[in-house]
């Protein structure tokens, strides 16, 4: 015969005492007209929101100069894009590590980005009947590294002017970069660099990186998001436009976020993840750990919930 | 008088191996017995409103499967521009809404209930498992809305999934594959790991209360199977038995317990009543 301890955190004794009717099927079927009703009420007060998103064309249109801003980063690929390591480009800009360990950079770039040709070059390209604009692009590729990173440089400086608006572009030594920024702003004011940078061999496109990437670029958009109160230092992954109640339920992930070391530190993502796997393997693994599986007995609020079995037993 | 047989006859050989479809009814059957499968009695401690929060998160969870089902027919963008679009995607917002706070309320009052206890650790397990895979599913659903939400939460999420090398894989920005994840692949695993979790309800039943000293006192004494520890495998009674005293806080006390189901004796043939609590363990989901 073996022997085993009882352990009352982890065994428990077969109930031998009365039981009563219980209607299963009932049960569930109330259950599910009371959220049926519950949820039609919700919907029909309270609806949801859909607030349009930003495009090229409705950033370019908005603020041009920080359009520029980023278009010229993204040529010169000093954009967040452009230096942000895998999955997207090869060097390892802002690449995260746990330890020594940088698990994106083991993933590898799966999905390749080169911002100057992808986000400005590219779609130029796309532009019909552009003999000039065509001109000042083969100026430019056939221009050595030193001298594009000059012209790129000269337009850097401009376009951070605090007066700079896009459509002021002063005469400098852009070279052919002046040009292609000018006929990029029209492009995208046109609403044609949002089809350019969908534009897909196959016709049908859903995937929206490159747009998407483009968009994040910019400042534009992460200033709507902060007038909504959704930034990253606002709790924004669980939060929604308007006043919903969004993901509520990544409260704790959004916490960490927030405070040190992760708010400030350049693995935030990778220690906040970190995180959260360990505290949900620990939820997962409750029953198997002493200590943690006898909170529910030391606490005893098991008392409110079987009140009615304890009392029946004095 | 000749009398004809009009049923089939069939060649019984003694070489005969089960079938897997015999071996699979003979299992299913024996593990989840219609009287377990399907109770219509339940112990008298399943007496609290924190009890009806399984059942409320599945029909949640079954409120978002319909109004999912319904945005699917007319496609992703519909909702957009249609009023009765917009309804149904807010039906399924708010339904996605209260199917994590039953789900949330659920899961601490079985935490505090410490619903583990008895074999129960697959039940808790495959519990928090389809929490955390119900994030995804929500989360997905959030980047498919083809808004501003979707747009800022894409490009602030990815930097968090790619810091973890899915989001080579995984790409968040990629509406077609989170559109995709998040109408087939994701609700599939919730569906069946919840499936799992409800079986588990169904077999094993609801967690008793931590025994008092009065009940203790009270009990007959049993010795029973051993006190399980796997809660994964063989559907053996969990007993426990007399010498533990929770109110007195004696949580080491020992009781002799044995693998040999033979054991649990006369405590096996109680009255009616105890022997359908015991077997069928009557529990909401």
């Amino acid at each position: 015969m073996k022997t085993k301890s009882f352990n009352p955190d982890r065994d428990v004794a077969d109930w031998d005492g009365p039981t009563v009717r219980y209607d299963l099927f009932k049960e569930v079927t109330v259950c599910f007209v009371i959220v049926l009703i519950l949820v039609a009420a919700l919907s029909a007060i309270f609806s949801s929101p859909d607030e349009h998103p930003v495009t090229v064309k409705s950033w370019s249109a908005a603020d041009p100069a920080d359009f520029l801003q980023t278009a010229i980063a993204e040529l010169s690929e000093t954009s967040a894009t452009g230096t942000y390591g895998p999955p997207y480009t090869a060097t390892c800009g802002l690449c995260q590590k746990i330890g020594p360990v940088s698990l994106e950079s083991l993933a590898g770039t799966r999905i390749a980005i080169d911002t100057a040709q992808d986000f400005v070059i590219g779609p130029l390209l796309t532009l019909p009947n552009a003999p000039a604009l065509d001109a000042a692009i083969a100026t430019f590729k056939a221009a050595s590294a030193k001298q594009q990173a000059s012209w790129e440089s000269a337009y850097a400086t401009i376009a951070a002017s605090p007066s700079f608006t896009g459509s002021n572009v002063k005469a400098g030594a852009y070279g052919p970069v002046g040009p292609m920024m000018s006929q990029l702003l029209a492009m995208a004011r046109s609403g044609a660099l949002d089809g350019a940078l969908l534009a897909s061999p196959q016709l049908y496109n859903t995937n929206y990186t490159k747009p998407l990437l483009f968009i994040q670029d910019g400042g534009y958009l992460a200033s709507l998001a902060d007038a909504q109160n959704l930034g990253g230092d606002q709790w924004g992954m669980m939060n929604e436009t308007g006043s919903y109640p969004g993901q509520a339920w990544l409260w704790l992930y959004t916490l960490w976020y927030q405070v040190p070391p992760m708010n400030t530190s350049s693995n935030g993502d990778a220690e906040v993840w970190a995180i959260m796997m360990a505290l949900t393997l620990l939820l997962a693994l409750v029953p198997f750990i002493p200590g943690l599986r006898s909170i529910p007995r030391w606490t005893r609020l098991y008392r409110l919930v079987w009140r009615r079995h304890y009392r029946s037993l004095q | 008088m000749t009398v004809t047989s009009t049923e089939p006859k069939v060649a019984v050989s003694p070489n005969d191996r089960p079938t897997w479809t015999g071996r699979f009814r003979a299992r299913a059957v024996g593990t989840f017995p219609p009287e377990k499968l399907l109770p219509d009695r339940q112990p008298t401690y399943v007496a609290s409103w924190i009890y009806i929060f399984g059942a409320l998160t599945l029909a949640a969870f079954g409120v978002v499967l319909l109004s999912g089902a319904v945005l699917a027919i007319e496609g992703p963008a519909w909702w957009h521009n249609s009023s009765v679009g917009l309804y149904f995607n807010s039906a399924h917002l708010w339904g996605t809404e209260l199917f994590f706070f039953f789900m949330v309320i659920h899961l601490w009052g079985k935490f505090f209930m410490a619903a583990w206890r008895g074999r129960r650790r697959a039940t808790w397990i495959t519990g928090v498992l389809a929490f955390a895979i119900s994030i995804a599913t929500a989360f997905t659903g959030y980047l498919s809305q083809q808004n501003f939400d979707s747009e800022w939460i894409g490009t602030q999420a990815k930097d968090g999934i790619n810091a973890t090398g899915a989001g080579a894989f995984w790409n968040v920005l990629n509406f077609g594959q989170m559109l995709l994840w998040h109408v087939l692949l994701l609700p599939l695993i919730v569906a069946v790991v919840i499936g799992v979790h409800v079986l588990q309800v169904r077999r094993h039943g609801v967690v008793p209360p931590f025994a008092t000293s009065r009940a203790v006192a009270a009990a007959p004494a049993i010795a029973g199977p051993a006190a399980g520890d796997t809660g994964f495998g063989e559907d053996k009674p969990a007993v426990g038995g007399d010498g533990f005293d929770l109110d007195a806080g004696v949580a080491g006390d020992t009781i002799l317990a044995t693998s040999d189901p033979g054991a649990l004796g006369d405590a096996a043939s109680n009255t009616e009543s105890a022997t359908t609590a015991t077997q069928e363990g009557g529990a909401t989901p």
